[in-house]
């Protein structure tokens, strides 16, 4: 199937290529709400990625298909000093859209700005550590060596998110590095790019790029409307398109619905472990069992959900890392095989008993929790339904909350006011370093137990220290064994139950040319500047 | 409006509360039980309204999803008359600082984001409340914000009636205060209450099914015709070729049907009480 969607999709690049990309025209897209900040060091939200994808330039991008780091600004680069240095040569004769020249003071600056505590960038964070911020130094007009408190494996894949802004006019949204620039903004409404004058890049026929004349970004928060204008014609693609919608466009000649098979994203439902939190003391036993957990896993029947809910869309996950991540995926971990009988007998080892249809545990305490979700997302209600009848059959009970995303928020990082919530996963950084802030048991989004003083459990201490250990590891392969490790302890102990891993779905014109989708967010544009629209189109 | 019309939108309500309370009964299939086997499946004569995308019988939610339409919006409605007679008689007896009070709370009340606090009251219930509790909450909510709008009209009547040629009769004769409200002011209008307990049922109807289709109505898997007309979302086909697959429709005809039968009455009781 994936050699089949390589090939059409080779197909189409080739036919593209005899044909020759044309020049001009306006791409149109649409996003679901507006960027929260137009500032690429202060990116915290998919829109504003989009809006640093468009205009901003970068020393490293991660090749969205092969995900691995590909030259940009920078031509080369070399990691020293055991990955505690990175010096980068970057390209000649680069300039900003308004025309000053791009030297190495620029990128000083930027990691200067980085460092800045009073950004509070949250860009910075894979810069920082305890012992300090990465330092830059300018070594010639074109040679800059970056310097890290402590080894940093992997370190150029960092800098595919830090734009590069000018030393002079750092916040000019006309002095980018990146194909096109803001023209206009009407706040709520859209964002106009046009194309950057300047820009370095050529294709392979030395034409310069992008080859679009702009760009026209839509806010548009409902999906049903953008639906809508995209088979109208009046948008050209979409990202991250629900199975419902890909299953009416993949119905339509000319719907140009694509499934890039198994995304980086997740769906998991974890307990509250809070030991403060305000529950019963017996619930609180239950959702600390690792027998009540792994039971919860084996009643879950995964496959009816991707079959039901995504609409055969989705694959059944065993673990946090899915196969779309071609470095850190744990191929020997498998789901767990759903068995109600197997659950019932661990269930009963662990002390609980079904009686009348009805589980206890051993203070005779009927087993009934909530699950709470984000209310408006129709595929987690329906998904929590299914696990509400799954888990009826060992005689638990589940009451499913719907909650408006602020409420949520507040009862799983705030009050711990909540038994068990049901959320995904949007992974965009592929390396472990990017997920600390999960696996540490001291961090504040360590969602099943945030912010422990020293860790709760054993196999916790453990994920800290293999966390740690692999953060500062050198060596890929031992960086991978120690990653392999967490992943199996999270299979084991179950802190999350992931449920599915969703297909990336989307729908892309077949007016747009030269597109190159990849599973990574966003998956259809990050290319943008090698997109073009065929004649016909403009 | 005609009395065959009333006549028609009583016995259309009496049969549809009937179904409602024989739901347990009526129902082929318990509400709740997923077919994984047989999602989406056509009319057929073991399900007649066919089953869901979860494999659940749809006549079984629709019955049992009347419940909560047809038994929580009157009681809302009847909560919202209450507090609006009490408060409109309040204001339009005593006249003067009384009455400018009761007007600026209904304004202040109207001026209330409703939505918002139903928000607020769903974040702050017990994540384990029951269904019908958590229902039972929401719609006292809407009834108790419900009051403004009829207690306004009540608050108009009563004005008008206190300085009414009777009343300043009564008044004159020595009668107290209390008989005047009772035999005097309460007996007329107590029509108008009735218009407007009428009106406020099928709003509330429609609130329900409003919060049904923002996710934030009835929890999973309970129905309701708010969480039932949902099965419309995503489905534009099916609205374009409405014939293809009407059994989508029933929980939206019943609710315009059940809108319309108490606007029907609504509107008999108004134009008899003129």
């Amino acid at each position: 199937m994936n050699f089949l969607l390589a090939l059409l999709l080779t197909g189409r690049l080739q036919a593209a290529a005899t044909a020759g990309p044309q020049s001009g025209g306006e791409l149109r897209f649409a996003i679901q709400a507006e960027p929260r900040s137009l500032d690429p060091h202060l990116v915290s939200d998919e829109p504003s990625g989009i809006a640093r994808l468009l205009s901003g330039g970068s020393l490293v991008r991660i090749d969205h298909v092969t995900q691995k780091p590909e030259p940009e600004l920078a031509r080369s680069w070399k990691v020293e000093a055991g990955g505690r240095r990175i010096v980068f040569q970057l390209r000649e004769g680069v300039s900003f859209s308004n025309g000053t020249p791009f030297t190495a003071e620029d990128v000083a600056f930027t990691l200067r700005r980085l460092a800045d505590p009073n950004l509070h960038s949250s860009v910075a964070d894979g810069f920082r550590s305890s012992s300090g911020a990465a330092q830059a130094e300018v070594l010639g007009k074109y040679s800059v060596a970056v310097r890290f408190p402590s080894a940093t494996p992997n370190s150029e894949r960092l800098f595919d998110v830090v734009t590069i802004v000018s030393a002079a006019a750092p916040t000019d949204p006309r002095a980018v590095l990146g194909p096109f620039f803001l023209e206009e903004h009407k706040a709520g409404s859209y964002l106009l790019y046009k194309r950057n004058p300047h820009y370095w890049k050529k294709d392979g026929l030395g034409r310069p790029l992008p080859y679009l004349a702009s760009v026209r970004v839509e806010i548009q928060r409902n999906r049903e409307m953008e639906l809508m204008k995209y088979r109208r014609g009046e948008l050209n693609l979409i990202q991250n398109l629900d199975p419902e919608s890909f299953r009416r466009l993949s119905a339509e000649p000319k719907g140009g619905a694509i499934d890039l098979g198994v995304s980086l994203d997740s769906e998991m439902i974890w307990f509250n472990q809070v030991a403060s939190a305000p529950l019963p003391d017996y619930k609180k036993a239950w959702f600390t069992s690792r027998d009540f957990r792994l039971a919860v896993s084996e009643a879950i029947n995964r496959g009816d959900i991707a079959r039901i809910i995504y609409k055969g869309h989705a694959t059944p996950a065993p673990g946090p890392v899915s196969p779309a991540n071609l470095q850190w995926y744990l191929s020997a971990l498998r789901p767990p095989p759903r068995s109600p009988q197997a659950a019932l007998e661990r269930l009963r080892k662990a002390g609980f008993s079904l009686t009348g249809g009805v589980l206890r545990d051993s203070g005779g305490h009927p087993v009934e929790f909530s699950i709470i979700t984000n209310a408006g997302n129709r595929n987690r209600e329906r998904m929590a339904s299914l696990i509400q009848q799954d888990l009826s059959g060992l005689g638990i009970k589940v009451n499913v909350t719907t909650l408006d995303f602020p409420s949520l928020i507040e009862r799983i990082g705030k009050t711990w006011q909540y038994e068990a919530c049901l959320l995904g996963v949007i992974i965009s950084d592929l390396d472990p370093n990017a997920q600390m802030n999960l696996w540490m048991s001291s961090s504040s989004t360590h969602q099943w137990n945030p912010g422990q003083k020293k860790p709760a459990t054993p196999w916790e201490a453990e994920i800290d220290r293999l966390m740690q250990a692999q953060s500062q590891e050198p060596n890929a392969l031992r960086r991978k064994a120690a990653f392999d490790r967490v992943q199996q302890i999270v299979v084991d102990q179950a802190p999350f139950v992931y449920l599915v891993y969703t297909n990336s779905l989307v729908a892309i014109s077949p007016a747009v040319r030269n597109v190159r989708p990849g599973v990574m967010r966003p998956s259809a544009i990050w290319n943008i500047e090698q997109l073009a629209l065929d004649e016909a189109a403009r | 409006m005609t009395q065959p019309l009333q006549r028609l939108a009583l016995a259309f309500l009496g049969l549809m509360a009937l179904g409602a309370a024989g739901a347990d009964w009526l129902a082929p299939a318990p509400y709740d039980l997923q077919n994984r086997e047989a999602l989406g499946e056509p009319p057929s004569s073991k399900a007649p309204l066919g089953t869901d995308e979860l494999g659940r019988d749809r006549l079984s939610r629709l019955l049992h999803g009347s419940r909560v339409s047809l038994v929580l919006a009157p009681t809302a409605a009847l909560i919202s008359v209450f507090a609006a007679a009490a408060l409109g008689a309040l204001g339009g007896c005593l006249g003067g600082r009384w009455e400018r009070a009761v007007a600026s709370a209904a304004d202040l009340t109207l001026s209330l984001p409703g939505l918002f606090l139903l928000l607020a009251l769903r974040s702050v219930l017990p994540l384990n409340a029951s269904a019908w509790l958590s229902l039972a909450a929401t719609f006292t909510l809407l009834g108790l914000l419900g009051w403004a709008a009829p207690a306004r009209v009540v608050l108009a009547s009563i004005r008008r009636l206190r300085d009414s040629d009777f009343v300043l009769a009564a008044r004159a004769r020595g009668v107290a205060e209390w008989r005047i409200l009772a035999v005097h002011l309460v007996p007329n209008v107590r029509p108008i209450l009735a218009a407007q307990f009428l009106v406020a049922v099928p709003a509330f109807i429609l609130a329900e099914a409003n919060l049904g289709m923002l996710g934030l109505g009835v929890p999973e898997s309970m129905p309701s015709w708010g969480n039932l007309l949902r099965e419309l979302e995503g489905q534009p086909e099916a609205l374009t070729r409405p014939l293809e697959r009407p059994e989508l429709f029933a929980p939206a005809l019943l609710l315009i049907a059940a809108v319309l039968c108490f606007q029907a009455l609504a509107g008999a009781r108004t134009e008899s009480s003129t």
